[in-house]
């Protein structure tokens, strides 16, 4: 298991835009660099990627959830 | 000499000392957010605390120079990496022509600043070269840097390097803490408030949101009641409307009586909000310093009490520079 970490605060959003579908959802196989979802803070959104290719697992973090750096967005199964 | 960027970061931006005196024709302040972290990081590069530096928020940029240089890091807790091997924040690092600085995560806090040793050389506008990136005017292009940016380097006080402090003892250095309060000076517009509304907004514990950045930063909390009125002519419907007045930096607004909002050094110059009291000037680094959710009280002291707080900044600031001559 790979965490996928928030490197800033902000709100977390799981899709690109409210009447869009989501960058990913649970059980969808990530390639590495692969976008799961994005972060805002200061008007701008940051895209959160995964480092490694493998089975998303869970979303730690629910749509509009606040982060701060170093939390867990997202768990990845490698492979 | 020039700082190549490959790496922007989220907002990263040249700032000084500010731009003061042209905030009654829409020109804020401006300046680096936390002006301390940003004096002791020149303090550690051998400038004097006039010199342009990098005011990093969040998340930091990834660099090169193209000659030897001195830099220092000071403010938020990060990893700083040359090269990929970690440095220390409070002190001077020499670089070498070729070396590559970036950083990790942060870990508190909100800002972090980059001084390097003759400061970062932006053209002069209007006495600053502070990024105003809403008004585009100042720093590198009126913008947040971007990859593939050259920042020229000055020549300003190199003759002052021996002089320079090493290392910034701990005492001197500012805390990053999740629970601050802040002191206000009530007014201008407290009157509009109720009694209740007034103890409210400075008793209650405000939560701030992520809607912080260099215009200001609104946080989560209670309601505050304002007195009941007949709106005058000119004024906006809701209680917490005025005829539109010039504002402070630092002044509280709080429309419609939820989610204060505290003005901060790149913010608007007016507008028809009731300000109901005004942070003290000394604590507006604390403000610049806090992460979304910092837990924040705000309390009330007299002129007095602000004026002896900005005496306590001259004696730090006298301690920092000592026998820098500042």
């Amino acid at each position: 298991m790979t965490d996928i970490i928030s490197p800033l605060p902000g709100i977390f959003y799981r899709k690109p835009g409210p009447d869009k579908e989501p960058y990913a959802t649970v059980g969808d196989r990530i390639e590495a660099g692969q976008t799961v979802g994005v972060v805002e803070i200061m008007k701008q959104f940051s895209e959160v990627r995964s480092d490694v290719s493998g089975i998303l697992e869970t979303f730690a973090i629910e749509d509009s959830g606040a982060v701060n750096p170093g939390d867990v967005i997202a768990t990845v199964t490698e492979g | 000499m020039a700082i190549r960027i490959t790496e922007p970061g989220l907002a990263t931006t040249v700032q000084d000392t500010g731009r003061p005196g042209y905030y009654h024709v829409g020109i804020p302040q401006g300046g680096s957010m936390d002006q301390l972290s940003a004096e002791l990081a020149n303090a550690l590069a051998g400038n004097t605390p006039a010199e342009a530096v990098l005011e990093c928020t969040y998340i930091g940029p990834r660099f090169t120079t193209d000659t030897d240089a001195v830099i220092a890091v000071a403010g938020a807790p990060v990893d700083v990496l040359v090269n990929g091997t970690p440095r220390e924040q409070w002190t001077r690092l020499k670089l070498v022509a070729g070396d590559e600085v970036s950083f990790g995560m942060i870990r508190a806090g909100t800002r972090y600043y980059i001084a390097v040793q003759g400061g970062i050389d932006v053209p002069m506008v209007l006495g600053s070269r502070s990024t105003y990136a809403l008004g585009a005017m100042g720093g590198f292009e009126g913008r947040a840097l971007k990859a593939g940016d050259a920042l020229d380097v000055g020549t300003a006080g190199l003759e002052r390097h021996a002089s320079a402090a090493d290392f910034i003892d701990e005492s001197l250095r500012p805390s990053f803490a999740k629970e601050i309060t802040v002191r206000v000076m009530p007014g201008l517009y407290d009157h509009r408030l109720t009694e209740e509304g007034l103890n409210t907004l400075f008793s209650a514990t405000w939560k701030l949101t992520p809607v912080a950045d260099r215009t200001g930063l609104r946080y989560a909390g209670p309601s505050v009641s304002w007195k009941p009125r007949v709106q005058p002519f000119g004024a906006g419907s809701d209680p917490s409307n005025i005829v539109d007045a010039g504002y402070a930096i630092g002044s509280i607004q709080i429309p419609g009586g939820k989610e204060p909002i505290v003005l901060h050094r790149d913010a608007v110059s007016g507008g028809g909000y009731a300000m109901v009291a005004t942070v003290i000037s000394s604590d507006m680094d604390l403000l610049a310093r806090s992460a979304p959710g910092t837990q924040t009280t705000f309390t009330p002291v007299t002129m007095e009490e602000a004026l002896a707080a900005r005496d306590e900044g001259k004696t730090l600031r006298s301690r920092i520079w000592g026998s820098a001559g500042q």
